[in-house]
């Protein structure tokens, strides 16, 4: 299958500053991409150059083989940007009802698309009225009508609050579902809870991870935390034995690398009843992005030195 | 062409919903009601008629006027649009930028035709009523103020794209908005006086006077009116004594608002396509 955003080197200077540094991003049909990087590390510039707002200064990008911003390209993007607004005088209904004309949708999906994002019994309220979870639902009902074949989501959860955000992914899922592409960015992995099929993350403007997220787990290589109880008395033996840090008279905490984590394991069952409780917990999803951050500053560094 | 109809059909919405046609409408009626009420003192019993009489009064407002709210509604379109965050999306749907402000566009000038009409509509049929009725006829003149008010507001409005996609902030293009009313129907007049009355051989008054005149389009609407009164009311001579050696005469004046509401629609359209929002 081709792919429907193609990104090949792309770069991006504004006056003195290195908007993007030779990014390369491919998103297939049907795949939901998140991209990562704080703020400023370009992934807005990045969804501009898509929409072709802006063109980049180097490297070529097409949206289903078409230039971004030609007839052809803006026909099948959808664009939530980050602060969505919309003109406050209009209720949220037509607003969309606006958006279905624009991009030539049945006029039916309308009231469709607003049950999906749960704003029926708003619909008919004027936006000014609306908090911003609810605009930003709006702007999601906008995004969605006419089911396009590729999503741009400029940080699309957040205003939302979890259960909503919930809700969100699995309006994802049901366009990537319907052979839809979704890229859409976000500030760090944990609030992407795992919904998508991979993860793109932007470091000042160059990409520095893009995999599926169990990959980037896995490449980060992040030592799994052991907390140990020892039972009352034990806890001087468990020590010898095992090694690691006393939290307090009671706990001991120690790090392994994933490989080692079985066999370390087993040595804890081995002590029997000197043990009262084991915790284990795997490196969390924003310690796996701060490290992938990380690498990224080195790695800007040493091509600068 | 769905999505111009689309588009100015919720301009006009918006229009209607943000109390713009309503307010501009009150103004208009207001300082036409008081033309009306002033006028009758005068017009007692001459020939011409009263309605005539306040046709004229009303196409010197609209000069000042009419222009003033043509730029105060076009002048946030763009520039404020993109500041607020409301034109990105827009500008991203399959529909071309140059649809986006052709749509803006018919929905300004609709806005702004149900403000005159209503404004001087109103006036009018008061005037005409308040003398006894008389001469039907004189609402013809009415119906042309209105119709040629129209046309110089959507000149106007067109202008006001271009300072509204040439800036970023909305404050900017409001001044600037400002500086271009300010320019074209108060200081041009000045200086064409000023050079009027510098120019001792009479060249600038013979050979370049008529034609600048004809430029700017708040003075040709004036032209135009006044010459369609002259025609319309005997011995009012309300046009002046330029009359006779304007370049152009009758309804080939109004080719001048004509020519800057295209030259300004093609203007603004060709920034807008560069603006990268």
């Amino acid at each position: 299958m081709t792919a429907i955003v193609k990104a090949q080197t792309v770069s991006m200077k504004f006056k003195s500053v290195d908007a993007l540094t030779d990014v390369s991003l491919e998103v297939a049909p049907g795949e939901k991409v998140a991209l990562l990087g704080h703020n400023g590390a370009g992934k807005t510039t990045l969804f501009r150059i898509m929409l072709g707002f802006i063109r980049p200064t180097a490297g070529s990008i097409t949206i289903a083989g078409h230039a971004p911003g030609s007839d052809a390209a803006r026909k099948i993007v959808s664009y939530l940007p980050e602060q969505v607004a919309f003109p406050k005088m209009l209720t949220g209904r037509e607003v969309v009802r606006f958006y279905a004309r624009l991009k030539g949708a049945p006029l039916d999906d309308v009231q469709a698309v607003l049950a999906k994002v749960d704003l029926v019994d708003a619909a008919d309220r004027r936006v000014e009225t609306y908090s911003k979870g609810m605009r930003q639902r709006l702007g999601l009902a906008q995004a969605l009508v006419g089911k396009p074949a590729l999503l741009l989501l400029d940080e699309p959860t957040s205003g939302l609050d979890p259960l909503s955000r919930q809700h969100f992914y699995e309006l994802i899922a049901d366009v990537a579902r319907q052979g839809g592409s979704v890229l859409l960015s976000s500030h760090g992995l944990s609030e992407l809870e795992a919904r998508t099929d991979r993860v793109a993350i932007l470091r000042k403007g160059r990409l520095v991870a893009n995999a599926p997220l169990s990959d980037l787990q896995h490449q980060a290589n992040l030592p799994i935390r052991i907390r140990v109880r020892a039972a009352p008395g034990a806890i001087e033996s468990v020590h010898a034995e095992i090694g690691g840090g006393r939290l307090n008279c009671a706990s001991v905490e120690l790090f392994c690398a994933p490989g080692d984590k079985m066999r370390l394991l087993s040595k804890i069952s081995g002590l029997g009843a000197q043990v009262e409780d084991v915790d284990v917990a795997a490196p969390t999803l924003d310690e796996v992005y701060r490290h992938f951050s990380k690498i990224g500053a080195d790695e800007a560094r040493q091509g600068r030195e | 062409m769905g999505g111009v109809l689309t588009i100015a059909a919720t301009e006009i919405r918006i229009g209607l919903r943000n109390r713009w046609i309503i307010l501009s409408s009150l103004i208009l009626l207001a300082f036409a009601l008081i033309l009306v009420l002033l006028g009758s003192a005068p017009g007692g019993e001459v020939k011409t008629d009263a309605v005539t009489v306040v046709v004229a009064s009303l196409a010197t407002l609209s000069v000042y006027l009419v222009p003033l709210i043509a730029l105060l509604l076009s002048f946030d379109a763009i520039a404020g649009e993109i500041d607020r965050g409301t034109l990105q999306l827009v500008l991203a749907s399959p529909v071309s930028r140059g649809a986006v402000l052709l749509g803006k566009f018919l929905g300004h000038v609709a806005v702004l035709a149900i403000a005159v009409s209503s404004g001087y509509g109103i006036a009018g049929l008061v005037a005409f009523f308040a003398h006894g009725g008389g001469d039907a006829g004189a609402l013809v003149g009415v119906g042309r103020l209105i119709a040629t008010s129209v046309m110089l507001g959507a000149t106007f409005i067109a202008i006001g794209y271009i300072a509204s996609a040439s800036v970023r902030q909305t404050g900017t293009a409001a001044a600037l908005a400002i500086a271009i009313w300010l320019f074209s129907v108060v200081l041009y007049d000045l200086a064409l006086l000023g050079g009027l009355l510098a120019s001792q051989d009479g060249v600038f008054a013979r050979d370049i006077f008529p034609w600048l005149l004809v430029l700017n389009p708040a003075d040709a609407f004036r032209l135009y009116n006044m010459s369609a009164i002259d025609a319309a009311a005997v011995g009012s001579n309300l046009g002046g004594g330029a009359g006779s050696a304007l370049p152009l005469a009758g309804l080939a004046t109004l080719l001048s608002p004509l020519a800057w509401a295209v030259i300004a629609l093609g203007l603004s359209t060709f920034i807008l396509k560069r603006i990268r929002p």
